[in-house]
């Protein structure tokens, strides 16, 4: 652990926990009041306790870009909070050397009421901005922001769009040599992101930490070098990006797991159903998780007590529900099947980029026009992170 | 202390204060010339009203500036103190969001009163010089009512704005209290009436720093006959009863608000 007042270390936390109470019911109503006046009191004083971290500790080093990633609810926004000086943790120390940006968010602080050339001096005060240093810059925040036109007239009339353009050109005026930022990038078009992204770039150049809080591991991969995994509460892992994605993935993965088996899949004994789902490696191994551009087979057992002719098809959809790639029986022009019970293998080559995957297997009628059966996301498997290419799939590609 | 000098934070608060002043008079037709005339058109009626028509006056002289130099204070302190209520909850968003010293947010409310004070002032002053009143040699200590003046109001607004982050209740607990105080304080009549009737009640009365501020700006500006705490207890000392006030209470709410500004953001 190096000492925080080294040359090379920005950010210092050690043994950080922090709770909420949560009030367990808040009597809002007068008639509530009254009804439950003896209770009341008590009430109010009653509440439950949620920890939102536990034993946190981790070093940021100067000009890292560090991410913070975690599900939903894992207290990774709680962290960034605690990291400006937002809340204040129960236990624990947050160093922290070198100046912080006072925002986690764009645009906070803009008021709907006042022009836009108003708010730019308002937003550069929480930055610690006189009005004559702002004076100095204001051109060119307005023509970063590209709101020429704009500037004089009421923020309520800006589009969403334009007001993270203004917040953002202001922001990044802020001379501070630790930035936080809570997945401001969800918001803005594509181009706009584009434009925050090289600004990041830049501001890494000049030495800036930047500590991002995410759960897109895309930009934790594309700009991150260091990352720390949270969940429920705690640390996980810390290390470099691709090796904390990789581990946000196996982490999701297991989640869904869970949640696959305990749902039910709908099946009636009557018509043709599929009794079992396997994926096979060309090894056959027991192994779910593959390598790009592996041949996999699709293992279907079903039965069919009345012999209904029936095509069977199956269906890949990623982890974010993105549906990959769809086939079928019929499609793929073979006759329907007409025994009272069977198997079917179908091999394919798993031409996909790491991430997780899941298979949902539905027996149909003759024309495919009404399913008999399904088991949605009937088996998971996983394509390990062997290489550096983005996306989905694997499209074989050549440069000259 | 060191927190209230620093450049950024007298920044941020000279934007919030102008922010405040340009919101308060957007899409008015007579914008900034409300801050006179709003004080001009209500002592306009309070003048009609007292000393024309129910003489709360008695024997008071210039009982018009008089009753005006009571508002005016009673005004200052009422907007400072109510309007620092809700004033920590309401920007619960860029608190929960920026980090900068809560107390900014407070004194900005302060400040913007202030300057509200001072345009009633500007109006009152040109009262009194119509009305030639009797301007005491102890106006030399008019300063040290003003700051008084400030740092009760301020104190008040700190403990009130923290207290109303964790009780809502505050809320109309004040607003009642205010009402009352507004009654016990002379503003509307003339303080002999009280100690006409209770001498014990007027000594209570006296001890509010309120009316304490109130009474003594009258003496100074208006009239050496205004009864103070001085003429109600008899002894100069008594002084340090509102005083005393002023500083226990500043004391606490500096503490109280320094002890939970750090879980604002939680709380809201």
């Amino acid at each position: 652990m190096g000492d925080i007042h080294s040359a090379e270390i920005a950010i210092k936390v050690t043994d950080v926990n922090k709770t909420f109470k949560l009030p367990h019911e808040k009597t809002s109503s007068i008639k509530n009041v009254f009804a439950h006046a003896v209770s009341y009191v008590k009430k109010r004083r009653s509440f439950e306790v949620q920890q939102a971290l536990k034993n946190i500790s981790f070093e940021v080093e100067k000009g890292e870009f560090f991410g913070i990633v975690g599900r939903n609810g894992s207290g990774k926004s709680t962290l960034l909070k605690l990291l400006a000086g937002i809340y204040t943790p129960d236990s624990g120390k947050i160093e922290i050397n070198g100046r912080l940006t006072p925002f986690i968010e764009l645009g906070v602080g803009f008021n709907m009421e006042l022009t836009g050339r108003e708010n730019v001096f308002l937003n550069g005060a929480l930055l610690g901005f006189s009005r004559k240093e702002m004076e100095a810059m204001y051109q060119s925040i307005v023509d970063f922001a590209e709101l020429e036109r704009f500037m004089d007239q009421k923020l309520k009339n800006y589009s969403s769009g334009m007001q993270v353009r203004l917040a953002f050109s202001i922001a990044i005026r802020a001379q501070s040599e630790v930035l936080l930022i809570d997945e401001v990038l969800a918001v803005g078009d594509a181009s706009f992101q584009q434009k925050c992204f090289d600004v990041f770039a830049e501001l890494k150049k000049k030495g800036t930490t930047i500590i991002l809080v995410t759960h897109d591991m895309s930009s934790v991969l594309r700009f991150c070098d260091k990352a720390m995994l949270i969940h429920n509460s705690k640390v996980v892992a810390v290390g470099k990006s691709p090796k904390i994605a990789e581990a946000y993935l196996e982490l999701n993965y297991e989640n869904t797991e869970k949640q696959r088996t305990a749902q039910k899949d709908q099946t009636d004994k009557e018509n043709p159903y599929i009794e079992e789902v396997r994926l096979i490696e060309g090894k056959s191994t027991n192994e779910k998780t593959f390598k790009t551009g592996e041949e996999l087979t699709l293992f279907i057992k079903y039965k069919n007590p009345n012999k209904i002719p029936t095509h069977f098809g199956f269906q890949i959809f990623n982890e974010a529900g993105v549906y990959c790639f769809g086939a079928n029986s019929l499609i793929d022009g073979r006759e329907p099947e007409l025994n009272e019970e069977g198997t079917l293998e179908i091999r394919f080559v798993a031409e996909l980029l790491p991430g997780s995957y899941y298979v949902t297997v539905a027996s149909m009628n003759d024309t495919a026009t009404k399913v008999f059966s399904y088991k949605s996301r009937a088996v998971d498997f996983r394509i390990s992170k062997d290489t550096q290419l983005e996306g989905i799939i694997m499209l074989p590609h050549t440069w000259s | 202390m060191k927190h209230i000098l620093a450049k950024k934070n007298q920044i941020l608060l000279k934007e919030l204060v102008r922010t405040d002043f340009k919101l308060r008079y957007q899409n008015s037709v007579l914008g900034y010339l409300w801050t006179l005339l709003r004080p001009l058109f209500i002592f306009a009626i309070l003048y009609v009203v007292f000393v024309k028509i129910l003489k709360t006056g008695g024997a008071v002289p210039h009982f018009g500036v008089y009753l005006l130099l009571g508002i005016i204070i009673w005004n200052y302190f009422v907007e400072v103190s109510t309007g620092s209520v809700a004033v920590i909850v309401a920007k619960g968003d860029i608190l929960r969001k920026v980090n900068f010293p809560r107390y900014i947010i407070v004194l900005a409310g302060s400040f913007s009163a202030l300057i509200n004070l001072a345009f009633n002032s500007a109006v009152i002053a040109i009262f009194i010089i119509i009305s030639n009143t009797q301007i005491s040699a102890s106006v030399v200590l008019l300063p040290l009512l003003i700051i008084e003046l400030f740092v009760f109001s301020l104190a008040l607004g700190f403990l009130l704005s923290a207290l109303y982050v964790k009780f809502r209740d505050i809320g109309f607990i004040w607003e009642v209290c205010i009402q009352g105080a507004f009654f016990a304080v002379p503003i509307m009549y003339a303080f002999s009436f009280v100690t006409n009737k209770s001498e014990l009640l007027g000594k209570i009365l006296i001890s509010n720093p309120i009316a304490q501020i109130i009474q003594d700006a009258r003496y100074m500006l208006i009239s050496t006959k205004t009864e103070t705490v001085y003429s109600v207890f008899g002894s100069a000392w008594a002084w340090l009863i509102p005083i005393s006030i002023v500083v226990l209470i500043s004391l606490y709410s500096v503490f109280y608000f320094k002890k939970q500004s750090p879980y604002f953001a939680e709380n809201i």
